[in-house]
């Protein structure tokens, strides 16, 4: 419910304003003619972070601005450009913020590792239990 | 008058939850014989006074006294009557108020049926349970006071959020509360076992059923609300690592450890400081992911965002209560006696690795989920971990959970060989084989995750009935059963997700009406599109009739609704539930040349994630029945659950 | 494991929520800031060629922002209201003689003009970015927003929302100082 809550507030800023009359682009709200395509643009569009209401990824916002991003990464996959490279694109402009997927950096590495590193601990800790308790 | 019977009452219940703390504590000294049985009629007055207030707060909305604050600002007179009255716990200090009325009820309920926890523990238990809800009491009494009345009242409220506009909201918050603040039985029950210093197979017995009748109402919760933000946000995504949404699924994570480590301490005496551990840390959870969550602090986003002085209030209640049981923890757990030992290969050692992998989900859901935060405030930098992290990282693991979860119960308790183990599982074992090269075959390029869990679901499926065979179905333990259905729903559940995330279509289209559109194995006639009214929104209304084959065909009817107090835009999706799928439509904005936007999915097997959700709470419920009822317990509890 | 490293590894949990504890406490004290800070500032201008929103042949070019020149370049639109409470900032610099040049964001020319009529019109030029693509390559979240452009053409500073009348000062020497 909370995160309805949430959701529902996010938008509140948007409706500081009132709605924008030009026609939304195409894009935004219709699929690629290519369905190969169509299915790199929408895993890619799923992964960037909407600036405008921020709790939601730009493929399931209903911000202006979402669906002119959603327009502008349907034209580039159809142009032949890669997914990672659009994310780049965006990631230059808005900063790592924009992508839900954390770039592998240094700065990422202990979040990367943290699955391995728990479950090694988790390890260590049954283990040195286990054989203690058959040494005992 | 009403505001000031719940504001008394309130007051009443807060002084009475200090004299149970005090009572419930006092009970350890040496003389404090005398206080043992006094504490348990404490604890029950508390909480009528606290239901007592929340019931004012129900009767001031639902007949919407706008000289009260908190309905001046939250509801108004034009909305329905069932959103007036939900729309006292859909704000701040009203769901502040619903959480210490459950967590009361939930301490007198252990006050009146608790019988089998030793004296002395249970009366540390209901001082630590009055201890809790004395500080958040004071909360609300200092902070957040729901009973605030205006000097001048208002000729209209300020409305209420159209997104909760939506009778998830009438069963949805109020499970996940149960679910929350359930635990707060288990966390006072560590508490009062470390005071008494007394962890036993009978504390685990008792334990049990409080931490099962919780995990049933949190697994519904977050069950509720996944398909609710499924259909109300209206983009068909079902789950969204949003940090509200795995504010939910940390304490479900922990209590479904716990739920299995008291069996092995139950059944086995083995993983005491363990089980201590998790029921301390389960509520805990669940107080970080109430209060922190909605801080603000977390989602970047300042909707939530607690003033200062609330959100100061809050922390240092959290530092005491998690900070001080995770102390005692610290200090007394090494004097408890050392549990039972066991041997890896057991029915015991699978619950140690399941407990393990639900730790590291937990673990790597929280790192996930609080990185941003610390690389912000370490570095300044903004990060967003979102679905591609949380996938990658834990979904691996809950593959393993899974399979673990299929083989575990067929191991027998103490000690069992790989070899006649592997007998057993050889059947669950051919059915993935099978599913694998069925899968394979057919579906040539599937990725891997989905196809992982494919298989694995039919593996699971066939595995979590295999304890019942050649077992007299009808001497069959209820637990047992339990199990058998919750098992079978977490199979059913992953089907259900790796279906959707496998075999979903989707159409994006603009389209006139008279149009035929296509989606999945669906024909979609645009036959309508006409303005309605409803009680306090305008709305268009599509109407698309849907045809697949030669049968009949089904009408939708998705909405674009606009409400104005207070003025947003809301897409009212229309699903239409099949066998084997669901139709999911939306109608969006409308673009020029008389087109309109239509989002179509075709969903195959989806709602198996929410019947599967279901079942495992079901199985729970089972459970919880052939636990408190006494029969034949003691011999199946040495037996445990294997044949 | 020793005893001790056991007794140590019980203290574990308490430190876990320590941590998390002063994170958080940190995140209250200064709560923080929900903008999207645009990562072009200390770039230069990226590329655009946009149609004049007067009606007119004039195109507004991103080349056109190196010519020695410091500049502003705002973001608004007809439809925002937040940008009207801004307009009389804009005239005020522009009477200080700072060039702002305007980019106007999904919206019709005809609504332009009715909005300059009413608000004033600080403009040098108005290009139309009618799919917001201006507006991305800048890496700008929403309007109003303006950026400084020096007179090499490089990106010296975001200002997100509306500019009140505290800001003019600041905006003012900022403009100064990028000559």
């Amino acid at each position: 419910m909370r995160q309805l809550l949430a959701l529902a507030l996010l938008v509140v800023p948007v409706a500081l304003y009132a709605d924008p009359v030009m026609a939304p682009e195409p894009l935004s709200y219709t699929q690629l003619p290519d369905p190969a395509a169509e299915a790199r643009a929408q895993a890619l569009m799923q992964t960037i972070r909407c600036v405008v209401c921020q709790g939601q990824s730009i493929a399931d916002s209903d911000a202006d601005l979402a669906g002119d991003m959603r327009a502008i990464i349907r034209q580039r996959i159809a142009a032949g450009e890669k997914p990672e490279a659009i994310r780049a694109w965006m990631i230059a402009r808005y900063g790592r913020w924009v992508s839900y997927k954390p770039p592998l950096d240094p700065l990422t590495w202990p979040l990367w590792a943290a699955p391995v590193v728990l479950v090694a601990i988790g390890l260590l800790i049954a283990r040195g239990t286990l054989r203690r308790r058959r040494a005992a | 008058m009403i505001a000031e019977t719940g504001l008394i009452a309130l007051l009443i219940a807060a002084a009475l939850a200090l004299l149970q703390a005090a009572m419930g504590f006092g009970a350890l000294r040496p003389d404090g014989e005398s206080l043992l049985r006094a504490v348990r009629p404490v604890a029950v007055v508390q909480a009528a006074m606290t239901v007592t207030a929340f019931a004012m707060l129900l009767l001031l909305f639902s007949q919407t006294d706008l000289s009260v604050k908190l309905v001046a600002e939250d509801s108004a007179t034009t909305l329905p009557l069932l959103y007036r009255i939900t729309g006292a716990w859909g704000n701040h200090e009203g769901s502040m108020l619903m959480w210490v009325t459950i967590l009361a009820v939930a301490g007198a309920a252990v006050a009146m049926f608790e019988r089998r926890l030793p004296e002395r523990t249970l009366a540390a238990t209901i001082g630590a349970q009055g201890l809790i809800a004395m500080g958040f009491f004071a909360f609300l009494l200092f902070s957040s006071n729901p009973f605030e009345r205006l000097p001048v009242p208002p000729v209209e409220g300020s409305g209420f959020n159209p997104l909760l506009q939506d009778p998830g909201l009438a069963f949805h918050p109020p499970t996940l509360y149960v679910g929350y603040v359930g635990l707060s039985v288990a966390f006072s029950f560590a508490v009062g076992a470390l005071l008494t210093r007394d962890v036993s197979p009978a504390f685990a017995r008792a334990m049990r059923p409080w931490v099962l009748g919780a995990w049933i109402f949190l697994t519904l919760g977050i069950t509720a609300g996944s398909y609710w933000a499924y259909y109300e946000l209206g983009w068909g995504g079902w789950w969204f690592w949003d940090p509200t949404e795995n504010a939910s699924l940390m304490p479900w994570l922990a209590a479904t450890a716990l739920l299995h480590s008291v069996s092995v301490l139950a059944t086995r005496d083995g993983l005491r400081a363990w089980t201590v551990m998790l029921a301390v840390v389960a509520f805990s959870m669940s107080m970080v992911g109430t209060f922190l969550v909605r801080s603000g602090i977390l989602t970047s986003v300042h909707a939530f965002a607690l003033d200062p002085r609330r959100g100061a209030f809050i922390l240092i209640l959290l530092a005491l209560y998690i900070g001080g049981a995770l102390a005692l923890f610290g200090a007394r757990i090494a004097t408890v006696a050392e549990g039972n030992r066991f041997d890896p290969v057991s029915r015991e050692g699978a619950l140690v690795a399941n407990n393990l992998l639900l730790s590291a989900i937990l673990g790597v859901v929280l790192i996930g989920t609080l990185y941003p935060l610390l690389v912000e405030s370490a570095t300044g930098d903004k990060l967003s971990v979102g679905p591609p992290y949380f996938n990658a990282a834990a979904g691996p693991l809950a593959l393993i959970l899974v399979a673990i979860m299929a083989g575990g119960p067929m191991m027998r308790w103490r000690r069992d060989r790989l070899v006649t183990v592997g007998r057993r599982v050889a059947i669950p074992a051919a059915v993935v084989v099978v599913a694998l090269v069925a899968v394979l075959g057919a579906l040539p390029g599937l990725r891997i995750l989905p196809l992982l869990g494919l298989v694995l679901a039919a593996g699971a499926a066939a595995a979590s009935v295999a304890p019942l065979w050649k077992r007299n179905l009808r001497r069959t333990p209820l637990f047992t059963w339990g199990m058998v259905v919750a098992h079978l729903g977490i199979a059913v559940s992953l089907a259900g997700m790796a279906s959707e995330s496998a075999f979903s279509q989707e159409t994006l289209i603009a389209a006139r009406p008279g149009e035929t559109v296509h989606v999945g194995p669906y024909a979609i006639r645009f036959a309508a599109i006409d303005p309605i009214a409803g009680e306090n929104y305008t709305a268009v209304k599509a109407t698309l009739v849907a045809t697949r084959g030669a049968s009949t065909p089904i009408t939708l009817s998705p909405e674009q609704r606009t409400f104005d107090n207070p003025p947003q835009q809301t897409a009212e999706s229309a699903i239409a539930t099949l066998v084997d799928g669901q139709l999911y439509t939306v109608v969006g904005e409308p673009v020029p040349g008389g087109r309109w936007q239509l989002r179509l999915w075709w969903k195959p097997f989806v709602t198996l994630i929410w019947a599967g959700g279901v079942l495992v709470a079901v199985g729970g419920a089972l459970s919880l029945i052939g636990r408190v009822r006494p029969r034949r317990q003691v011999r199946a509890e040495r037996d445990g659950y294997a044949r | 494991m020793t005893l001790r490293t056991v007794r140590i590894l019980l203290w574990l949990p308490l430190a876990a929520f320590l941590l998390i504890l002063a994170l958080v406490a940190g995140g209250l004290i200064k709560p923080h800031d929900a903008a999207i800070r645009s990562q072009m500032v200390g770039r230069p201008l990226p590329a655009f060629d946009l149609a004049s929103a007067r009606g007119d042949a004039t195109r507004i070019r991103a080349q056109g922002f190196a010519d020695g020149k410091p500049r502003l370049l705002n973001f608004f639109a007809s439809w925002c209201i937040p940008c009207v409470g801004e307009a009389p900032q804009l005239l005020a610099l522009k009477r200080a003689g700072v060039a702002i040049e305007g980019i106007a964001v999904r919206d019709r020319p005809a609504d332009l003009a009715a909005f300059l009529q009413q608000n004033g019109d600080p403009y040098e030029r108005i290009g139309l970015d009618d799919s917001s693509g201006v507006q991305m390559a800048l890496g700008s979240s929403g309007v109003p927003e303006t950026f400084l452009i020096d007179g090499r053409g490089i990106v010296r500073s975001q200002h997100i929302g509306a500019i009140g009348p505290q800001d003019v000062g600041d905006m003012l020497a900022a403009v100064r100082a990028a000559q």
